[in-house]
């Protein structure tokens, strides 16, 4: 899912720089300091999940957990994601530098998209509609994010079409699994911990 | 991404672990953030295969500096690759031109093959730059480093409230992965195996969420306004200055190769 340094056309590159940029300043207007060490510690989480491999037949795929940061962080996903992007580029060497951006915009603008649209119906309701709703939402970041993937090869250029196409068809398997984890962490936070939900019922950041 | 922590490896290295020196530690973090982004931006100008030879050499010359580990490094870049490699098979065949040879009625070309070249190389130099000049950087003085450059101070709470809870939450992670386990727990295609992971995650997120309550209450004790204070103040000394100007001098090289080699 990450796109390298290199690939992607100026432009593309520009326009998600300055697209990121907005998003997170977005995100850090709804963080007060009270929100922060809750939101940085959601922050390291998203990182460990993403550590997790999750098999599928022979193969097996790594979480990404973008529609759930969208779910509990609402725009503040935006700069936690971004900061979980910068810290793999330097330390581990995923992805790239210049298209840092584009990137964050490919994994946070779904994220953000899916919690304002489902995030009271995640928390409202019996814990397995939410539950549902928030696979609906895990799938649909998927998706989402495989688009806009698709979306900033394709427009670098038509050479990336086939590979653009791969892309999207690769991640169906991971959108039904991401549905389906996001569903099911749901569902347990929903009965451990309602009173989560509360609050993400009344501020919705 | 796990297969990048080998047994006993933490995540990412807190206050206090071992520091990678050689020439590249001794730097001012300010200098190999501004040198690492400048680079990049250099490198993902250049199109001349020349041009980018010479940054791939600049690249090795610095991860040589920084006395990195050579292994493990290049072990982190060639699994970059094993993620680009698709898209890189796909160019020859998807750029029309010369051909070279034929696959299936579909003609893989040269202009395509180069198109390859060029990305990777671009792709390897620049995120080997970024591991040597920024990541062998202890995480918090990357943090303070980020702050003098005036990055928005939440932003940079957030950095280093992420960078001090990845390995706790990892453990959390490995610990209750280990209780599964001992549970007899095998991870396969199934539902059981999803709704597991599923209820792990969740878990994992409502402790780390009372972990974040404990956190709060503990800073507002502590009398947290929310300012960063620096522990270190950064000084440019003499050796920042000329690594500066070699730097700049390099980069100007890179930028004349591609002009003179197109």
């Amino acid at each position: 899912m990450h796109i390298v340094d290199g690939a992607l056309s100026n432009t593309v590159v520009i326009a998600g720089a300055v697209a990121a940029a907005g998003g997170i300043a977005m995100g850090l207007r709804s963080l007060t300091l009270e929100r922060i060490p809750t939101a940085g510690v959601l922050s390291a989480s998203f990182f460990v999940a993403s550590l997790i491999y999750v098999p599928v037949g022979p193969s097996s795929v790594h979480l990404i957990m973008n529609g759930l940061a969208g779910i509990l962080l609402g725009w503040a996903a935006f700069p936690a994601l971004f900061v979980g992007l910068v810290l793999q580029a330097i330390f581990f060497g995923f992805g790239g530098l210049t298209v840092l951006g584009v990137n964050t915009v490919n994994i946070a603008l779904p994220a953000v998209l899916v919690g304002l649209m489902l995030r009271r119906l995640v928390a409202s309701g019996t814990p397995t509609a939410g539950a549902i709703w928030a696979g609906i939402g895990g799938a649909l970041a998927i998706a989402l994010t495989t688009g806009v993937v698709a979306i900033s090869l394709a427009a670098s250029g038509d050479e990336f079409i086939p590979a653009a196409k791969l892309v999207f068809f690769a991640h169906i398997p991971v959108m039904v699994i991401e549905g389906l984890l996001t569903g099911f962490a749901i569902l347990l936070a929903r009965k451990v911990k309602p009173e989560l939900f509360e609050t993400a019922k009344g501020a919705n950041a | 991404m796990a297969h990048v922590l080998e047994q006993g490896d933490t995540t990412l290295t807190e206050t206090g672990a071992a520091q990678v020196s050689g020439l590249i530690g001794s730097l001012d973090p300010r200098v190999r953030i501004l040198a690492a982004i400048g680079f990049g931006i250099v490198v993902v100008g250049l199109s001349s295969l020349t041009a980018l030879g010479a940054a791939m050499v600049l690249s090795a010359a610095l991860l040589w500096a920084s006395r990195l580990p050579l292994g493990p490094t290049l072990k982190r870049m060639a699994m970059m690759d094993g993620f680009i490699i698709f898209m890189l098979v796909l160019l020859p065949f998807s750029i029309p031109g010369d051909p070279i040879f034929t696959l299936w009625g579909v003609a893989a070309s040269w202009q395509g093959l180069w198109r390859a070249v060029e990305i990777a190389l671009t792709a390897n130099a620049v995120i080997l730059a970024l591991m040597t000049l920024v990541g062998t950087m202890e995480p918090v003085t990357l943090g303070h480093a980020l702050y003098k450059m005036r990055v928005p101070e939440i932003l940079v709470h957030l950095l280093m409230f992420t960078i001090r809870y990845i390995e706790v939450l990892r453990e959390e992670y490995l610990r209750l992965r280990g209780a599964m386990k001992v549970r007899g727990f095998r991870p396969g295609t199934n539902w059981h195996t999803y709704r597991s992971f599923g209820y792990l995650v969740g878990m994992m997120l409502v402790r780390a969420i009372e972990r974040s309550e404990r956190i709060l209450g503990a800073m507002k004790c502590r009398g947290f306004s929310g300012r960063i204070y620096l522990l270190q103040n950064f000084v440019l000394t003499a050796a920042d200055r000329r690594f500066s100007v070699l730097f700049v001098i390099a980069m100007g090289l890179l930028i004349c190769l591609e002009l003179v080699w197109r």
